[in-house]
């Protein structure tokens, strides 16, 4: 268990909280491909999942693509993009893009399937546009499920990022390829542990987003939301919905 | 892919590797899962708490959970055990929740049923809740299946081989045909997984037509169709 205190002793060194290579630095490029990547991946998967969600056109297409699209070793693509585009933020950002979409899109078009077709009904009748059905009715009451979908796509790039520092690119992943490359061990194992800790705080960040989310689409459930908010998924909710 | 033909001896053989690295902890994930799933399904106060253990579990990234395996069980810093463990464990994460889901769907009136004719709680177990989760079982170890075979390339990056080492050696070397192989042989080796587990899933539920039908065509079908997406929602990382 030497290798543990070691870590412990990686971790408590003060040389390693300052300065271009320091802790909070890599943390903050780590969040910084991460928040990069969110954006663009939402900026391709938002609008598809609310049309997809809205209309019910191509799901049948959405689910394949995505499916397929996950099957992708983002190792694989990350390489290969990187040999393309060569050393710089495109490739990793792009490669983790692909890894992002999939579970946007499913969160997005779940979310928007997921409002009782009566309460859609109800909204059209009362002469809303189908915009307004959208933004009033159909988002505020999927937005637990669109929540869960940016969670999903969150922890997988965090976690993912740190494979990206392969490709020369900063952030966590930079202890465990620069201590690979050295044999530090405890470097390795400690920026490890960075990582872990970085991507249990951001998924307790979202699990209390999608508690609130929960909380304003079903006010009246108050008082189950609080014990179910360790559970992100209310799965049978998207899977059921012919 | 003439590069693939004369070095298919070594692409064989990394893809045998990949295969056994992703089955195994697919099998163990499988076992634990279904009796954890089947316990959470009966007791719905641990439900959250198990649940909760697996999805905190998922969030572990996978390059760090191989980096800090060898020193919390002990193993060699390149030996595939730390792949397998890890894997096993993600796979068990996932699939317990699911297993859950699966148990909690069947119908009290046909447990109550199978009770009333005389099924002792164990013959009940396998010989009713088993059959009727099945399907539901069935779609979390497809979902568990594409994501296993993905994550095993990243073993790569700690020296595991596998299909992955083409992905660092092909970078390393600066030859994108090697990369290329080991993207398709590893959405391959998912496609015919997947293959296998919706054939063992006919043989083993022949009743099951209903949902076999409501899955849709072959493209529809992969990775799980619907079940992928609740899957979606659930925190992790590939």
């Amino acid at each position: 268990m030497s290798v543990v205190s070691d870590a412990v002793d990686w971790l408590s060194d003060g040389a390693h909280w300052t300065g271009q290579t320091g802790i909070p630095n890599r943390v903050l490029e780590h969040l910084g491909y991460t928040s990069l990547t969110l954006v663009v991946a939402a900026a391709v998967a938002v609008p598809l999942g609310l049309y997809i969600g809205h209309t019910g056109r191509f799901r049948g297409l959405a689910i394949g693509v995505t499916g397929a699209l996950r099957a992708l070793p983002t190792l694989g693509v990350l390489t290969l993009l990187t040999l393309l585009l060569g050393i710089g933020l495109g490739a990793p950002i792009l490669a983790l893009t692909v890894l992002a979409v999939p579970p946007l899109l499913a969160g997005v078009y779940a979310g928007v399937e997921s409002v009782d077709p009566q309460t859609v009904d109800a909204a059209r009748a009362q002469g809303m546009t189908e915009w307004q059905v959208l933004t009033r009715v159909e988002v505020p009451l999927g937005l637990p499920l669109v929540v869960g979908g940016f969670r999903a796509a969150t922890l997988q790039v965090v976690a993912t990022a740190t494979v990206a520092a392969y490709v020369s690119l900063g952030g966590l992943g930079r202890y465990i390829f620069d201590g690979q490359a050295v044999r530090d061990y405890p470097q390795m194992v400690g920026g490890s542990v960075v990582v872990v800790v970085l991507a249990l705080l951001l998924d307790g960040l979202f699990a209390v987003a999608q508690a609130a989310a929960e909380r304003r689409a079903r006010p009246s459930r108050r008082a189950t939301t609080a014990s179910s908010s360790t559970d992100p998924t209310p799965t049978s909710q998207s899977t059921t919905t012919p | 892919m003439e590069w693939a033909w004369r070095n298919r001896d070594q692409v064989l053989e990394l893809f045998w590797q990949h295969t056994w690295l992703s089955v195994v902890p697919l099998v163990i994930g499988f076992l634990l899962a279904v009796p954890i799933g089947w316990y959470a399904s009966r007791h719905p106060r641990l439900r959250g708490t198990l649940l909760g253990v697996g999805s905190v579990l998922y969030t572990i990234p996978s390059l760090a959970l191989f980096v800090t395996l060898p020193g919390i069980i002990g193993t060699g810093f390149l030996d595939p055990l730390n792949v397998v463990v890890a894997l096993s464990v993600y796979a068990v994460a996932i699939m317990v929740r699911t297993a859950a889901d699966a148990f909690t769907s069947v119908s009290p009136a046909v447990l109550d049923s199978a009770t009333a004719t005389g099924y002792s709680s164990r013959q009940r177990g396998f010989g009713v809740e088993l059959p009727l989760a099945g399907p539901v079982l069935l779609a979390g170890v497809r979902v568990v299946s594409v994501s296993t075979v993905s994550l095993v390339s990243v073993g790569a990056l700690i020296g595991v081989s596998s299909l992955g080492s083409l992905f660092t050696n092909g970078y390393r070397r600066d030859f994108l045909t090697e990369i290329v192989v080991g993207l398709v042989g590893i959405v391959v080796l998912a496609l015919v997984l997947d293959a296998l587990l919706v054939l063992a899933g006919r043989l083993l539920m022949p009743w099951d037509r209903q949902s076999r039908r409501a899955q849709g065509p072959f493209w529809r079908r992969f990775a799980g169709g619907r079940v992928a997406e609740s899957a979606v929602t659930l925190g992790g990382e590939a």
